[in-house]
């Protein structure tokens, strides 16, 4: 009885947090808030990513948006200057992206520490520069304007409202898909590499060929993201994808605690929230708040926010059955 | 390329190159005591130069006390950021005491636009900006001040390293801290050492360079990003080595504008820098790899 | 007990943060609302107040803020209270691009920025598809030429060819006829640059580029000294610099090291007294293209524009201190002015507001000329280069007129 309860409770619990992102984006109730929660579903992709990568085989990526810019980039320039269509343009995105990221990986994760972070973060820097100067294709600094959006059939994703609900359909898919990883076999090989490489070498798993994939994978995420960044926003600069990009991607990662996929949600909610809601109050103080809170954080939660809360959470939860139990 | 130009852009070249020099050297020492990529570096150069801009405009002072009051200012924000962000993060991971380098670089970025100014600001020069002909090439004065500036401080930081106990010291920390804890070297210590003569060298930086272009409160970023190429072009292995690393980015930049590389114009030489760097990493890897294992 | 510690330290700092947030916005925001009952009007407003831009976006920003206040003090419009949503660009196009679906999302009924061209480029699209009216105060040409399907996309500034015009006509009365160009590779430089190097236009003035005349900077570049001793190597009679901060403070001072003395001709991009100052003794003889309002105080009585350009003058002056006031400023009171006097005539309708604005601001004297917008022409200033500018010529650190 108390089971079944139990279970229903867990049901009723995820239809309505299932309504309430349904609902979000009505104007009667949070519509105000629609762009930031595309972004925070664009982000939370890139971001699932760098969870697998950073938290499952302890490996840095300080250009993660550099991946993330070569969706976006590859995506803008084949659907506006080469008239393909954005799906089609958003495919092979991933498949570039996805390569580069193979053919790179087994040079760089020779790297590893601070030197890895070194690499990383001028690969970055790389393709950075690159989409500033190859402006014949990307036009340079300015960027591009009047990207096509997505569509099915006659049905333009050209709104806030419609992209709302396709980059968290792409968003719930990429993190059931990432929840599978870690549960299976390869979830379990990399839990074994980041605890030891040479023990998880010595029992048969092939360390490099597993980071290497997981690099690819979470490439492919940056890049699907990137692509729903250009179709929603409909324009493409190099900024988005600079060294501070990169960064504001592994806070997210960190925040949201790493070594978990729910958990980059909430590292990407959280700073997007923080940088696009509550840092304009400040004004012109914003950039000298999100230096104190980046400080702050990681001074005293480097394990990361969600971790700390749900660590909170269990330690009240065990207090409480504690006092039931007693009579 | 008449002579004349060759030397005008060899100028160029070691003036900007002589700036991304210090910001390097700051870089340089920094990672070798404590381990830290330190990405508030090109901030202090920032801070020097709006400092000394203050310092002269709004409170009055002198060229010379506003200078080294400047250059102490700096320092000061510098082992302040030590004490107060990066020892307390006692067992962080490198990636977070990336962040938090990055963190407090946009807490100072942000201070100065507030506190200090917001709009593009220039210092007087130090000598006048009748330019100095050499060689059929013009020289602003200030940019001979910014190489003397440079050139003065490489000899005495190495004089420092060598001459000096404390140098000494930090030159021992920097090659084994465990045993150079136990012969009695505090690594803590060392690392503050570190941090403020990083924020100095990043603050003479600034205060020379401010006359010569004009800064604003984002200024240290792009500074940061290029001395961090400077450190990365020698390798983070010895100040020496920065210090050639930034003037040769600086040369090559200038060159490159000169040359008319094809499409190969403004930033690529960044680039090119960058590429460098990538592949000094993945050829020094079997022998970097054992250096992280060994520290 | 130190971990309990060190959270309640984090918890403390952060909700303070929080709290004085929610201080100063409830202070900032909702001080001057002057009848409560009647529903505000909604506009939004995007400017640079930081970043490389900041010269030409604080005044801008400043503007509003005075503006809004100034008609709330005054009653609202039409009874309705002006609620400008404004927020800050950092001299970024994705931050602008962002900026523009978060005010569509509130509802506003038009927008007016961005401060640059690129910034403006990059919210086109966005305006004109989610049908919001949006008028640009940035100069580029391109944001409203053609007009095309970009029905909702109007601006307020003189148009970039036409102040490139107004240098030709002057390089052409001074004999010239071999100039050298040094632009920008971002936004405004990059769109000049494409008028300032179109043969019927150079052919149209006499002009040729020289070989190797055609040089260009980084927006983040701090020293030119190489472009320009390349430029020193050719026959050039003439420098055209096309940009903004700080890049032409920098040109300025490098050709002085290099002991150049040709002329260097500006944009009206450095319309701004900070050029003057970061530029030092090397601003002087430094000719650029504006709009009337630095040398209002020397326009003739009779100008039909003195009245408009001085009450704004005053009135800015009296608020930010005296010396403050800039044409850029001036492209944002226009800017304003247009959208209060379309929500006067027809409420808050983002259509009608289009509409109005198109066909209804006739013969409108602003702080940048006086406009005549139509459905071909969604700038509406004259488009003869002498009606619609004048030149300035800094000598002593002052902005004079250079009539020819």
């Amino acid at each position: 009885m108390l089971a079944s309860l139990k279970r229903n409770w867990s049901y009723l619990a995820i239809t309505g947090v299932i309504a309430f992102f349904m609902l979000i984006p009505f104007d009667w109730f949070l519509g105000q808030y629609t762009t930031l929660m595309i972004f925070i579903g664009i982000y939370t992709i890139v971001t699932v990513g760098l969870c697998l990568l950073m938290g499952y085989t302890g490996q840095v990526s300080l250009g993660q948006a550099a991946f993330f810019g070569m969706g976006a980039y590859i995506s803008a320039i084949l659907s506006k200057t080469y008239g393909v269509n954005p799906w089609l343009a958003m495919l092979i995105a991933a498949i570039m992206t996805g390569a580069f990221a193979y053919i790179i990986g087994y040079p760089i994760f020779r790297l590893k520490g601070n030197y890895l972070a070194m690499a990383t973060l001028g690969l970055g820097l790389i393709m950075w520069i690159l989409f500033t100067e190859l402006s014949q294709f990307t036009g340079g600094p300015d960027g591009m304007s009047g990207i096509p959006s997505l569509s099915i059939g006659g049905f333009v994703f050209d709104s806030s409202f419609r992209c709302y609900f396709l980059v968290w359909l792409f968003c719930l898919v990429v993190l059931l898909i990432s929840q599978n990883i870690v549960r299976s076999r390869t979830g379990r090989a990399l839990r074994a590499i980041h605890g030891s490489e040479a023990a998880s070498e010595s029992i048969g798993i092939n360390v490099n060929q597993f980071k290497v994939k997981i690099l690819t994978l979470s490439a492919v995420y940056a890049s699907l993201a990137g692509s729903l960044f250009v179709h929603y926003l409909r324009f493409v600069s190099p900024q988005p994808f600079d060294f501070l990009a990169s960064v504001k991607l592994v806070v997210m990662a960190v925040i949201g605690g790493l070594a978990s996929v729910w958990g980059a949600i909430f590292g990407a909610g959280a700073t997007r929230v923080l940088s696009d809601e509550l840092l304009l109050r400040f004004g012109q103080w914003d950039i000298v708040v999100y230096g104190l809170i980046l400080v702050l954080v990681m001074i005293f939660m480097p394990e990361g926010l969600f971790v700390k809360l749900k660590e909170l959470y269990e330690r009240f939860r065990f207090r409480y059955r504690r006092r039931e139990a007693q009579p | 390329m008449s002579s004349a130009q060759f030397v005008q852009y060899l100028i160029a070249g070691i003036t900007s190159g002589s700036v991304y020099a210090l910001v390097g050297l700051g870089f340089t020492i920094i990672y070798a005591v404590s381990k830290i990529i330190n990405f508030a570096q090109g901030e202090f150069v920032m801070l020097g130069g709006l400092l000394s801009f203050t310092l002269i405009h709004s409170a009055g002072l002198p060229l010379i006390p506003a200078l080294i009051l400047s250059v102490i200012v700096a320092a000061a924000i510098g082992a302040a950021m030590y004490l107060l962000a990066i020892r307390p993060a006692k067992k962080a991971s490198v990636v977070s005491l990336i962040i938090i380098t990055i963190g407090a670089a946009t807490f100072i970025r942000g201070m100065a636009g507030q506190e200090l100014t917001k709009a593009f600001v220039r210092s007087p020069s130090f000598s006048g900006e009748q330019s100095i002909s050499f060689l059929g090439a013009h020289i602003d004065p200030q940019a001979l001040w910014i190489i003397g500036a440079m050139v003065l401080v490489t000899i005495i930081v190495h004089l420092f390293l060598t001459y000096t106990m404390v140098g000494k010291a930090l030159k021992a920390c920097a090659i084994n801290p465990v045993a150079s804890s136990l012969v009695g070297i505090n690594p803590k210590t060392m690392a503050l050492i570190a941090f403020v003569l990083a924020s100095a060298l990043g603050g003479i930086g600034g205060i020379v360079l401010a006359p010569l272009t004009p800064m604003s409160y984002q200024s240290g970023v792009m500074l940061g990003l290029k001395g961090f190429v400077a450190a990365a072009i020698g390798g983070f292995a010895s100040p020496i080595a920065a210090v050639f690393g930034g003037l040769l980015l600086g040369i090559v930049e200038n060159f490159a504008v000169a040359a008319n590389w094809g499409p190969f114009t403004s930033s690529y030489k960044d680039a090119i820098a960058l590429v460098v760097l990538l592949l000094i990493l993945l050829v020094r890897s079997g022998k970097l790899a054992e250096e992280e294992r060994a520290g | 007990m130190r971990n309990y510690l060190k959270y309640a330290v984090v918890l403390i700092l952060v909700v303070a943060l929080l709290a004085l947030g929610g201080i100063s916005c409830s202070s900032g925001g909702g001080g001057a609302t002057p009848t409560p009952a009647a529903t505000p009007y909604k506009v939004g407003a995007l400017f640079a107040n930081s970043g490389n831009n900041y010269p030409l976006g604080q005044p801008e920003w400043q503007t509003v803020e005075m503006m809004e206040k100034q008609i709330n003090d005054a009653g609202g419009i039409n009874g309705h209270p002006l609620d400008v949503i404004m927020y800050d660009t950092a001299s970024d196009t994705a931050t602008a691009a962002t900026m523009a679906h978060k005010l569509i999302d509130q509802g506003v009924v038009a927008i007016i920025g961005p401060t640059s061209t690129g910034e403006s480029m990059a919210i086109k699209s966005i305006a004109n598809d989610a049908h919001v009216p949006l008028i640009s105060c940035a100069a580029g040409s391109v944001i409203v030429q053609p007009v095309g399907n970009f029905t909702w996309v109007f601006n307020t500034p003189q148009l970039d060819y036409i102040a490139i015009e107004r240098l030709y006509t002057y390089l052409q009365e001074q004999n010239i006829t071999k100039i050298a160009l040094l632009t920008d590779t971002a936004g405004f430089g990059a769109a000049g640059r494409k008028w300032l190097v179109n043969t019927d236009m150079l052919s149209k003035y006499g002009l040729t580029i020289v070989p190797n005349g055609d040089q260009t900077y980084g927006p983040t570049d701090v020293d030119m000294q190489s472009q320009l001793t390349k430029i020193n190597g050719t026959d050039a009679q003439a420098i055209v610099c096309w940009g903004t901060n700080p890049g032409p403070a920098i040109i300025a001072r490098n050709m002085k090291t290099l002991g150049m003395t040709i002329p260097l001709l500006c944009s009206h991009g450095i319309a701004f007294q900070s050029f003057i100052t970061t530029a030092g003794a090397a601003a002087n003889g430094v000719i650029f293209v504006a709009g009337k309002l630095p040398i209002v105080d020397q326009l003739p009585g009779n100008d039909t524009q003195k009245v408009v350009l001085e009450k704004y003058k005053s009135d800015f002056e009296a608020v930010y201190g005296v010396g403050s006031a800039n044409t850029f400023g001036g492209h944002a009171y226009d800017a304003l002015n247009m959208v209060v006097d379309a929500l006067k005539a027809v409420g808050p309708d983002r259509a009608k507001i289009r509409d109005y604005i198109e066909n209804d601001i006739e013969n409108w004297p602003g702080t940048g000329g006086v406009y005549n917008m139509s459905p071909q022409n969604h700038n509406g200033l004259p488009t003869d280069p002498k009606q619609a500018m004048v030149l300035v010529k800094i000598v002593n650190g002052q902005w004079t007129w250079l009539k020819d």
